[in-house]
């Protein structure tokens, strides 16, 4: 006897079908049986389990192509439990898990470790991310197809960029031959030399060292030109200057190869918006001008800008706690992405619902190649968010992650999530929902 | 004299001061600098005074110390240059140690930019600020005004340029926030490499022409080219830097009416010559002067704070 779960009566909401209206999903053995009006009334399922969607979103879940799990050898600021805890009360069903953990992951085995405890302890789907270079240091490529084979999904040096135009060719070539996108962290270094937050009047004024836009655009005009030399899929991570938006923009209309993520936090901050010396509001690339939010919000509009990924990177009080300069870049952002969507992208009319949830679910499961999720088709994983989208809260500083570094604390948002289900099975309950 | 306005625990900048508090404090200093001011006073005589510095101070250190001496707080000395405070960290657990001994005030040096911000609200004890990276260095402009308005007789809508590595000093940070304050024109000139990129949206003039620019100027603040600019290419050479950039006689001797101010310590031949630095404009010295009257006025009135506040 199957496996039976009736999601009844939300509002279903699936850019891959285009639909947008109340209707039962059912859910069998895991997977995606049927998506229709009425389900419930037919003989046959009177008697299966039933999750009253009503007044709900039913959405498929998101898949955040941008996540550090922390473990191996940072477990104090996150493990793949706390963090895939912390995605599933978020809707996020699939997380892409970036490598440079300590040790980073540059070999195939020690993509098995971390696919294997996924496997074991995670609260939700994870991905793998292979390291470009051994140990991130930018000088030598790692077992690109031997990972490929113990099943990573991107290739990238995420924290640091690639600064070695050769190298960066080389590792494109061999993304290119493995069917598989490269995820760039695009970053002059020496442009940002020293700098721990953008160049511009908030960091004038508090005396701090600023990254100019600059830096950003060289590195995504560069991955731009090596995308058109190897064919290669380059995705930019976490764009936020207004001139890598309009590069991206200009490759897209020439046919290239080209895609791009923004993070909750640079589309609904800026630099203005970061009060004093709050390292929490420290991250990298750094919150830039109004004007450059803009331009991402407009990304994000025009489809530039194809995914929202939260780049979450858990980081210890202690360690925040150690002065603006030498705090670490990073902020949290599994528990607050879809309500920051829903208020500031959604609210303000930038996107519309199903716009919103084609960039954070149906887009990055298009990436990454993933043929099996992101959508809500029938045989697909059953993998759903039941979200509340009126729905007020206060982000406090109480998550599932075990680290507290947001931005957003003390924001007041819109929409909550009340389920997460991640192969039909609940993943996420909201205290009193359901 | 204005009526005094003063009601901070902290004196952690000058960004967030307003012109009525900053002249609390110069009139203060105006009766400290006074000649028939008694040189031992009794205000502070039951506190302890502590200093943190992470880096290495002669001029500010002694300055403080003499004020506080001559305001009867007993003085502790604390060499931080090799100790953990380097890192930050523990910068907080330092200060509630000494706290927890006695300590009522810090006067904190530190190479991180606004290390004091979090800190202030975390203890009893008054912070203030010697300066942090290159963020703020609060007393070192209040000299600037006082000797500028002793010299000048007010401070409002002065013309001032003020000369040199502007991206990394924390005097001209203060002295811009202070003197917008009063309406002053403020031009900060120097190689675009030492300028920092949005400068102009503090509301001061950029100027890349020091003849220019001391033209109709009533002072000249030159700041301190540190040597090592050179090897991080922010600068070609020195010998081009005092081409473009040094104040000379020869330069000031057109404008007879500008005052020459520089914090310390000064690299003769590079950002200043000697004639320029030791010539009748130059009000150096007297800043050092008026140094201990303006911290012994800071001490007084943050003093009074906390008499007031228990």
């Amino acid at each position: 006897m199957a496996e039976r779960l009736l999601v009844k009566g939300g509002l279903v909401i699936d850019p891959s079908q285009n639909i947008e209206s109340v209707r039962d999903v059912l859910i069998e053995d895991g997977k995606i049986a049927e998506v229709r009006a009425g389900l419930s009334k037919q003989p046959g399922l009177k008697d299966a389990p039933v999750l009253d969607a009503q007044g709900l979103w039913v959405i498929p879940g998101l898949i955040d192509m941008h996540v550090h799990l922390r473990e191996p050898g940072r477990e104090g600021d996150e493990t793949i439990l706390t963090g895939t805890r912390a995605a599933a009360r978020g809707g996020v069903t699939t997380v892409l898990a970036m490598p440079n953990t300590e040790p980073p992951v540059d070999t195939p085995s020690a993509v098995s470790f971390v696919k294997s405890k996924a496997v074991a302890e995670g609260a939700v789907r994870v991905l793998v991310a292979g390291a470009a270079t051994v140990g991130q240091k930018g000088e030598r490529l790692t077992e690109i197809v031997g990972m490929v084979r113990a099943g990573i999904s991107a290739v990238t040096d995420d924290g640091r960029p690639m600064m070695n135009s050769e190298l960066m060719r080389r590792a494109l070539e061999c993304c290119k031959d493995c069917g598989i996108p490269f995820i760039d962290h695009c970053e002059d270094e020496h442009l940002s030399a020293g700098a721990c937050v953008n160049e511009g009047r908030a960091a004038t004024a508090k005396g701090l060292r600023g990254m100019p836009w600059a830096g950003e655009t060289v590195m995504v005009s560069r991955d731009i030109a090596l995308s058109e030399l190897t064919g290669a899929h380059v995705h930019i991570a976490h764009i936020s200057a207004a001139q890598s938006v309009t590069a991206v923009r200009l490759a897209k209309k020439r046919g290239l190869n080209v895609t791009a993520e923004a993070t909750p936090h640079h589309f609904t901050l800026c630099e203005e918006d970061a009060p004093g010396y709050d390292a929490n509001f420290k991250m990298n690339p750094p919150l830039r001008s109004a004007r450059d939010r803009e331009a991402v919000l407009e990304g994000l509009a025009d489809g530039t800008i194809d995914a929202v990924a939260t780049d979450h990177a858990p980081h210890g009080p202690g360690k925040k706690a150690l002065g603006l300069p030498l705090a670490p870049f990073g902020v949290i952002g599994l528990e607050t992405s879809l309500a920051l969507g829903i208020t500031h992208l959604v609210g303000k009319k930038i996107l519309s619902p199903k716009k919103l949830l084609e960039r954070m679910s149906a887009a990055p499961a298009r990436l990454l190649g993933l043929k099996d999720r992101g959508s809500l088709k029938k045989g697909m994983l059953a993998d759903i968010a039941l979200v509340h989208p009126g729905e007020s809260w206060t982000v406090e500083a109480r998550f599932e992650s075990k680290s507290r570094n947001s931005p957003f604390i003390g924001m007041k948002l819109k929409g909550q999530v009340r389920a997460t289900l991640v192969g039909g099975r609940a993943a996420f309950r909201h205290d009193h929902a359901l | 004299m204005t009526q005094r306005s003063w009601d901070r625990k902290d004196l952690l900048g000058l960004e967030d001061l307003s012109a009525a508090e900053i002249e609390s404090i110069l009139d203060a200093a105006v009766s400290f600098k006074s000649s028939e001011a008694p040189k031992n006073h009794s205000k502070l005589s039951n506190r302890t005074l502590a200093f943190l510095f992470s880096e290495p101070s002669t001029r500010t250190r002694s300055s403080f110390e003499v004020a506080a001496r001559r305001l009867g707080a007993e003085v502790l000395g604390f060499s931080a240059a090799s100790s953990s405070l380097l890192k930050g960290e523990s910068l907080l657990d330092t200060v509630r140690n000494l706290e927890a001994m006695g300590v009522d005030y810090f006067v904190v040096r530190h190479e991180l930019s606004g290390v004091l911000m979090p800190l202030a609200p975390k203890t009893k004890a008054s912070l203030i600020n010697a300066g942090d990276g290159a963020h703020e260095h609060p007393t070192q402009a209040l000299l600037d005004l006082f000797t500028l308005r002793e010299k000048k007789g007010t401070l409002k809508k002065l013309k001032v340029v003020i000369v040199g590595d502007v991206a990394h000093s924390r005097v001209a940070r203060s002295n811009i926030f202070a003197l917008l304050k009063f309406k002053a024109a403020v031009t900060v000139c120097g190689p675009t490499a030492l300028i920092p990129h949005d400068i102009a949206s503090l509301g001061v003039s950029v100027s890349q022409d020091l003849d220019h620019a001391l033209k109709d100027a009533d002072a000249v603040n030159v700041l301190r080219l540190q040597l090592e600019r050179q090897k991080e290419n922010l600068v070609t050479s020195l010998n081009d830097y005092y081409q473009a950039y040094g104040l000379t006689a020869e330069r000031l001797a057109k404008n007879p009416d500008c005052m020459v101010l520089h914090p310390g310590p000064m690299n003769r031949g590079v950002e200043i010559s000697s004639q320029a630095a030791d010539g009748p404009q130059s009000a150096i010295l007297e800043q050092v002067k008026n140094g201990v009257a303006v911290r012994m006025a800071v001490l007084s009135l943050i003093e009074g704070w906390r008499a007031r506040h228990g």
